[in-house]
């Protein structure tokens, strides 16, 4: 019940701690931390308009893309392990939110609108390339912990991660996969409005009132788990439940959330046709760590 | 001592994936500071006077004279501050995974390293003499031709070290002088080059033409052409 309750509740806030930093960084106050659900309650309230264009699919891609990522949000491990685990999970888990990627893109291409067309093709071919890496890296992790579930994964059967050059390749390779999966700002500027370069943003500009509520909100859960993920590479998961593991967990969270702060404010936006060779180096880099697992011995 | 091995694997991997020359010479410079400290972490002792020489001179060659005569080069001949590879950054990055794969793939067939070393280092070794080579090949101009011509020295230094017990110290030390001097000939050719031509692509002449014809007579760009 707790893991679903953080799963349901926490993540509007970090991207308020985001955004937090972002501001300090630039010398202004900023946003409150709670803006976001502020902004979830407004967009609630509101009335839908469709376009006469549309079909069924765009009313129905908002609720399955939340509910696919809340769905992958049950095999991950917070700082226990996780309330449904199987062995293979990892594979179920890269489905299911690749699942909630080709429904946002069919929302996207169901409006007819050309911006959002653009921005569902951009999605793909990035998300084609990171999904790549991804994969690479849970079978890194795989190999690591002999382990194919996220739950044995990240118990790091009692080591700890660090001493291994192949985990921090993967946190960095995580990393961007992060930076790339929720479009922030080396790949894309959640904060630009110019429909040329956007990416996410693109391909929401036809949806609105509470479906927009959600399709921001999926977007929030998505950086949530990615979080998870990447910062279970350096702070491991202990594996037991009670208030200080969930008072560590949104600890390394927070800290997560203000490294995330920090790199969006020293790096500018990369030129579009720059963005497959840095993931095209990314799966290079995870490929690298997996050979250092299998071949290094040690 | 993986850490230093992924290290070195990873900024060849970078020098694939950059366009400016000047980070590409500092990464280079990266790569020989990490290679000069290898030695000393094998042994993991300062004791032995020999093996710190060899460490400090490799270091001073390596990551602090060379740098230095490419960065001076590229003052005096005002090269154009980025690269010009023949296949694109993405292609020449993936090629790189691929020669990795390659090589570590083949870990069995090479011979293992002396046990200082781990085992990782013999493919690594391979995987940078490969990159040096694809840089040296896939890369326009004469600089990044030098850089990949130090990566794949480097290399060729890892080797010596993984694979032979008590390399003797004067022969690797002849090795670097003769780097050495080579960077400095190679600087002072690419100079002369500049002089003469007015570039340093190693294009020939006929597809530069391509560009010029607006600014020479007709028949003046025919004969370049021939």
């Amino acid at each position: 019940m707790v893991h679903l309750a953080i799963l349901l509740i926490s993540p509007p806030f970090f991207l308020g701690v985001i955004a937090k930093t972002k501001a300090t960084f630039a010398g202004r106050k900023g946003p409150p931390l709670l803006q976001m659900y502020y902004d979830l309650f407004r967009l609630c309230r509101k009335g839908t308009v469709y376009s006469r264009s549309t079909s069924v699919v765009l009313r129905l891609a908002p609720g399955m893309v939340c509910a696919t990522l809340l769905m992958a949000g049950l095999f991950l491990p917070l700082s226990w392990p996780a309330p449904i685990h199987f062995s293979g999970d990892l594979i179920f888990f890269a489905y299911v939110l690749a699942f909630g990627r080709f429904l946002l893109l069919l929302s996207a291409l169901d409006v007819g609108s050309s911006f959002a067309g653009m921005g569902a093709s951009r999605e793909a071919t990035f998300g084609a390339l990171s999904e790549l890496a991804f994969f690479m890296g849970l079978v890194t992790l795989a190999v690591i912990t002999r382990s194919v579930s996220f739950s044995g994964i990240f118990l790091w059967g009692g080591t700890h991660p660090m001493v291994r050059p192949a985990i921090v390749l993967l946190f960095l390779s995580f990393f961007l996969i992060l930076l790339t999966e929720n479009a922030r700002v080396p790949i894309d500027d959640p904060n630009t409005h110019l429909e040329l370069t956007m990416i996410h943003e693109a391909m929401l500009l036809d949806v609105g009132g509470p479906d927009l509520g959600l399709m921001l909100y999926g977007a929030a859960i998505k950086l949530f788990l990615f979080m998870v993920i990447t910062v279970s590479c350096v702070w491991p998961p202990t594996g037991g439940f009670g208030l200080p593991e969930i008072g560590g967990f949104f600890a390394k969270m927070i800290g997560m959330a203000v490294v995330i702060g920090v790199v969006e404010s020293s790096n500018s936006r990369l030129r579009l046709s720059k963005v497959p060779q840095l993931l095209v180096a990314n799966f290079v880099i995870t490929t690298l760590a997996l050979l250092a697992t299998i071949l290094g011995g040690t | 001592m993986d850490w230093l091995l992924v290290g070195i694997i990873l900024s060849a991997f970078f020098l694939l994936g950059l366009s400016r020359l000047t980070i590409c010479i500092r990464v280079v410079a990266i790569q020989g500071a990490l290679l000069s400290l290898l030695p000393i972490l094998a042994k993991g002792s300062l004791a032995e006077v020999p093996l710190v020489l060899m460490t400090l001179g490799t270091f001073a060659i390596k990551a602090v004279a060379m740098p230095f005569l490419l960065f001076r080069s590229l003052r005096e001949a005002a090269i154009r501050r980025e690269v010009e590879p023949i296949i694109s950054l993405h292609l020449s990055l993936l090629a790189g995974g691929g020669i990795a794969i390659l090589a570590f793939s083949s870990l069995k067939a090479l011979p293992k390293a002396i046990p200082p070393f781990s085992p990782i280092a013999v493919p690594v070794a391979l995987t940078v003499v490969l990159i040096g080579f694809l840089l040296l090949i896939s890369r326009r101009k004469a600089v990044t031709q030098v850089i990949g011509f130090l990566v794949l020295e480097n290399g060729v230094f890892l080797f010596g070290m993984s694979l032979v017990a008590g390399f003797p110290l004067i022969v690797e030390m002849g090795i670097l002088l003769d780097l050495l001097v080579g960077i400095f000939v190679m600087g002072i050719m690419m100079y002369h080059i500049h002089r003469t031509f007015d570039h340093i692509d190693i294009q020939p002449h006929s597809s530069d033409s391509v560009g010029a014809p607006a600014a020479l007579p007709l028949h003046e760009s025919e004969r370049v052409t021939r």
